[in-house]
């Protein structure tokens, strides 16, 4: 079951979306987040990549640290400045 | 008479190139609009998210924190005024100014010193031109900002800010900036961004109720790394807000520029056109009197 993801930065929209899997890197570790996954505040690490799973495609985003918030509506990733890696 | 009549041309061709340029302003200006409301639009989602996030978390934790936590003997209070760079924008660095002028009264009967940070440089002038010391003035931005001006400015502020009172620190930041209503109304506003006032309200929030989050690591290091972001997001929101206002402002000015010179165009047209007359009707006159001599002298 996909979920609603957004990769937000403060001047534009990096990315969003319906996708499977979230993976990311905070402070504490590697997190990966499923659709129903508990409602969760991370501080992400600085110069780490966002990972987000679509079927076979897997989307990379370069973040300059920032926070990973999982709500029951979906995932917002809150970050300064997000670059998009890969688009494969 | 003839002199007259130079000299009317003379101030229409004047009037003629200011209403060009005022003209050529107020277009500009209405295109400042249209990029500054997209650019509020873009950033609207991030500050949402992140104001939504920063009040479920304030809401829900115990901690203590200089983000949610009143000072219950606030010393010293930083306030930010954002006017613009250049004038030609009517009552816009007037009105915020002024409401500044308010803030800062207030602060002092309540006891609390104020320290001003000012963006823009009309508000640096202002200041500067009455012996007020400034904390901080930024310039060069106020009609494009980005988000790197926004955090320059949040930096010094947050840098202010948790500094212990006993130092130099402030206990509160306040903002003053104009909120762009719509093109005919810009309002000066005052806000509170630290510490952070959470509404009590019973409604609940817009797009569903505030999530219960568990922290990672912990809730306080989370509001740690919170709070510098959450100063720059509304600081740009309140610049991206500033800037256009302020084109709102001066296209209405201008606007107003324009109109004036039209009518001043209408009005010396019309008495040169006069004095043009007058000149032919006298010399008409000067010429049949001197053939009526004529005729009479043979």
């Amino acid at each position: 079951m996909p979920m609603r993801v957004a990769i937000l930065s403060p001047e534009r929209e990096v990315w969003s979306g319906e996708a499977d899997m979230v993976v990311a890197r905070t402070t504490e570790g590697d997190i990966g987040v499923l659709t129903g996954h508990v409602s969760l505040l991370g501080v992400l690490a600085a110069g780490s990549q966002v990972r987000v799973k679509t079927g076979a495609e897997t989307l990379s985003v370069d973040v300059d640290g920032g926070f990973l918030s999982v709500t029951k509506q979906g995932v917002s990733i809150l970050v300064e400045h997000g670059v998009v890696s890969t688009g494969s | 008479m003839a002199g007259q009549l130079r000299e009317y041309r003379r101030r229409i061709r004047s009037v003629q190139s200011t209403k060009k340029i005022t003209r050529a302003m107020e277009l500009i200006a209405a295109s400042r609009i249209v990029k500054a409301k997209a650019r509020v639009a873009v950033s609207r989602p991030y500050a949402d998210e992140i104001t939504r996030v920063i009040s479920s978390v304030a809401s829900q934790t115990t901690v203590r924190h200089p983000l949610t936590t009143e000072h219950p003997d606030a010393r010293r209070a930083a306030v930010l005024v954002v006017t613009s760079d250049r004038g030609l924008a009517g009552g816009y660095n007037a009105n915020v100014l002024r409401r500044t002028g308010e803030l800062l009264e207030l602060l002092r009967s309540e006891g609390k010193e104020p320290v001003v940070y000012a963006v823009g440089r009309k508000a640096v002038t202002y200041y500067r031109f009455r012996g007020r010391e400034l904390a901080g003035e930024f310039t060069g931005f106020s009609e494009q900002p980005s988000y790197d001006d926004a955090k320059e400015v949040a930096d010094a502020l947050i840098a202010r800010f948790v500094e212990s009172s006993e130092a130099a620190g402030v206990d509160e930041i306040h903002l003053v900036f104009t909120e762009y209503v719509n093109t005919l109304t810009q309002r000066p506003v005052a806000h509170r961004i630290l510490p952070l006032v959470l509404e009590e309200t019973t409604e609940p929030p817009p797009g569903g109720p505030l999530p219960q989050y568990e922290f990672e690591p912990s809730a306080e290091e989370v509001l740690d790394a919170l709070l510098p972001r959450y100063v720059e997001s509304r600081l740009y929101a309140a610049l991206l807000e500033s800037a256009a206002s302020e084109s709102a402002a001066r296209q209405r000015a201008m606007k107003s520029a324009t109109d004036n010179a039209g009518e001043l165009i209408k009005t010396y047209t019309r008495q040169a056109n006069a004095a043009r007359q007058d000149a032919i009707t006298q010399e008409i006159s000067e010429i049949v009197g001197g053939a009526n001599a004529l005729a009479q002298a043979s």
